[in-house]
């Protein structure tokens, strides 16, 4: 069977040698400041106590007053999983937070989708380039501040129909 | 004295319409002579935004959206979902529901996997039949499905707690006769396939990756079983009823094309015996929890949740966050077929161009759970 992590237990682990490396800890999760995020990430990594070799998910959420990068870590050895989340971006303004890239090549493609969807910029990536929407794509869609179509098309005039074209439509219709 | 032939880098694109691309995958490929000097995945030409669709829909109805992912293992989509669920809203799912549930993730491994092998053959440059005998027999799992759930591909059979609706009698039978069948059929692919001379020489020793790198990668499934790393979520973190079926792990040293291929064929007749094992355990019961306990309208408490399965190309999970709402407040997917594209370039760089599509083929990729 699996272990995992007790978020408080991993907090008080990596405590131990890096003092003011954690923020807080919950039951499951353990929050790591984007600046420590480089360190830790290695220690988790390499310390035999730890040794998660395998990033299993990274991800973003948009909690509105800031966001939240969530990695979810393996380790193959051990047996055991652990969560640890980052919070960054308060005030909205271009979020930022280290690259993990060079501790684990897995999340290469994960940071860049969540850069192209949720808007995070990950300093240090390799081809820091949208993934899944084209280049000049206006805003990020999984922030919760996108408009989408529904909402758009009531107040954003641009989006309607040309007449045009629906009067071509109905014409087709009718013959 | 020799003079050597001086060749210059050419740079194609190859996709997003293109046969072998298994959907709409683009790659920007240089090549000098018929040696790839370089590749660039591109991305997102079936991008159709399924994680911000489910932020607006029920937690049930986000079943339809996860068959549309991976189109080839819909039920193992609707399986990590549900466990997700699961955990978000500690149900505890009714047994009969559970037994039914791993009948068909297994059903839908086998049918994922003969695909997988028929389309890596194909390209190969082995034109129909392989394809159409693996297709064949995917067939008969799909009719299958349809007795269980009314639906071939997109199945949106489970539900939080178990299925939506109990096999009918017919089922068994018909089940039985396909895995009496496929033992054999299994067989014949081996004496086509496996033992193929052609198939030796042109797939042994090609796009070799080592355990290490696949696993800083982040590289899991058959991919990382092909070069002798055991762990099969099934075993190592068992969910649903794992932990009381024994199968064994299939396991290759080589880490190349032949040895992915191998894994899978292998793989095939392990399920065949857990559905077997499956069968005996499951017992009469209600399917799912009663309407009082799991009501359709499910309203996690706020929390987050993530789950992941062994699916038939490698870990899936479903990363939820609630806000004490009727739909997800987040839904991340961890996608297995865009993960084990992360080492693409390397596979590819140095081989020849022949071996592109088998190579590319051999990550076994599903373009609907790719761009999601």
């Amino acid at each position: 069977m699996s272990k995992t992590w007790q978020g408080h237990a991993l907090a008080g682990a990596i405590r131990r040698i890096y003092p003011d490396a954690t923020l807080d800890s919950s039951d499951s999760d353990v929050w790591i400041s984007p600046d420590n995020i480089p360190t830790v990430m290695q220690l988790l990594r390499d310390d035999h106590q730890f040794r998660f070799d395998l990033l299993s998910s990274v991800t973003a959420v948009d909690l509105i007053s800031h966001f939240e990068v969530v990695y979810h870590l393996t380790s193959l050895p051990r047996n055991a999983t652990a969560v640890i989340k980052s919070k960054c971006g308060f005030g909205r303004e271009s979020p930022e937070i280290p690259s993990v890239v060079d501790i684990w090549r897995g999340a290469e493609l994960q940071e860049r989708e969540i850069w192209d969807l949720m808007g995070i910029i990950f300093q240090g990536h390799p081809n820091h380039k949208r993934i899944m929407l084209w280049e000049g794509f206006p805003g990020h869609p999984l922030r919760k501040d996108f408009a989408t179509y529904e909402q758009s098309i009531v107040d954003d005039d641009q989006l309607r129909i040309p007449e045009s074209v629906s009067e071509e439509y109905e014409s087709r219709n009718t013959d | 004295m020799t003079t050597q032939l001086r060749t210059e880098p050419i740079t194609v694109n190859l996709g997003p319409q293109h046969p072998s691309t298994h959907g709409v995958f683009r790659m920007r490929v240089t090549f000098d002579g018929e040696e790839i000097v370089d590749v660039e995945p591109i991305f997102g030409y079936l991008h159709r935004g399924s994680e911000k669709l489910a932020e607006e829909r029920t937690y049930v109805q986000v079943v339809t959206l996860t068959d549309r992912m991976d189109y080839v293992g819909s039920m193992l989509n609707n399986q990590a979902y549900m466990l997700s669920v699961e955990k978000l809203c500690s149900i505890k799912p009714s047994p009969r529901g559970v037994w039914l549930r791993m009948i068909a993730a297994e059903l839908q491994r086998i049918a994922s996997h003969l695909v997988a092998v028929g389309f890596l053959i194909q390209d190969l440059g082995a034109w129909g039949t392989p394809l159409i005998y693996t297709m064949r027999e995917r067939e008969k799992i799909l009719d299958l499905f349809e007795m269980l759930c009314g639906a071939r591909i997109t199945n949106s059979y489970l539900r939080p707690g178990g299925v939506f609706m109990d096999a009918p009698e017919e089922f068994w039978p018909a089940m039985d006769k396909l895995l009496d069948e496929l033992p054999a059929r299994l067989d014949e692919l081996d004496e086509l396939l496996t033992a193929n001379e052609i198939i030796f020489s042109r797939t042994k020793g090609v796009s070799v990756l080592t355990p290490e790198q696949m696993i800083n990668a982040s590289i899991t499934g058959p991919m990382l079983r092909a070069a002798g790393v055991d762990w099969d979520l099934r075993h190592r973190d068992p969910y649903d009823f794992y932990d009381q079926v024994s199968f064994e792990r299939p396991l290759h040293h080589a880490g190349d094309n032949f040895a992915r291929y191998w894994v899978r064929i292998q793989e095939m007749r392990e399920s065949i015996k857990i559905i077997r094992q499956c069968e005996r355990l499951i017992e009469p019961g209600p399917v799912r929890p009663h309407h009082d306990d799991v009501p359709w309208l499910v309203r996690p408490p706020v929390g987050d949740a993530y789950a992941a399965i062994e699916h038939s190309k490698g870990e899936l999970g479903f990363y939820l966050v609630s806000d004490g709402s009727i739909s997800p407040y987040r839904c991340h997917v961890r996608a297995p077929s865009l993960i084990n594209l992360t080492l693409l370039r390397d596979m590819l760089v140095g081989e020849l161009l022949a071996d592109m599509f088998v190579s590319f083929g051999s990550v076994d990729i599903n373009m609907g759970e790719v761009d999601r």
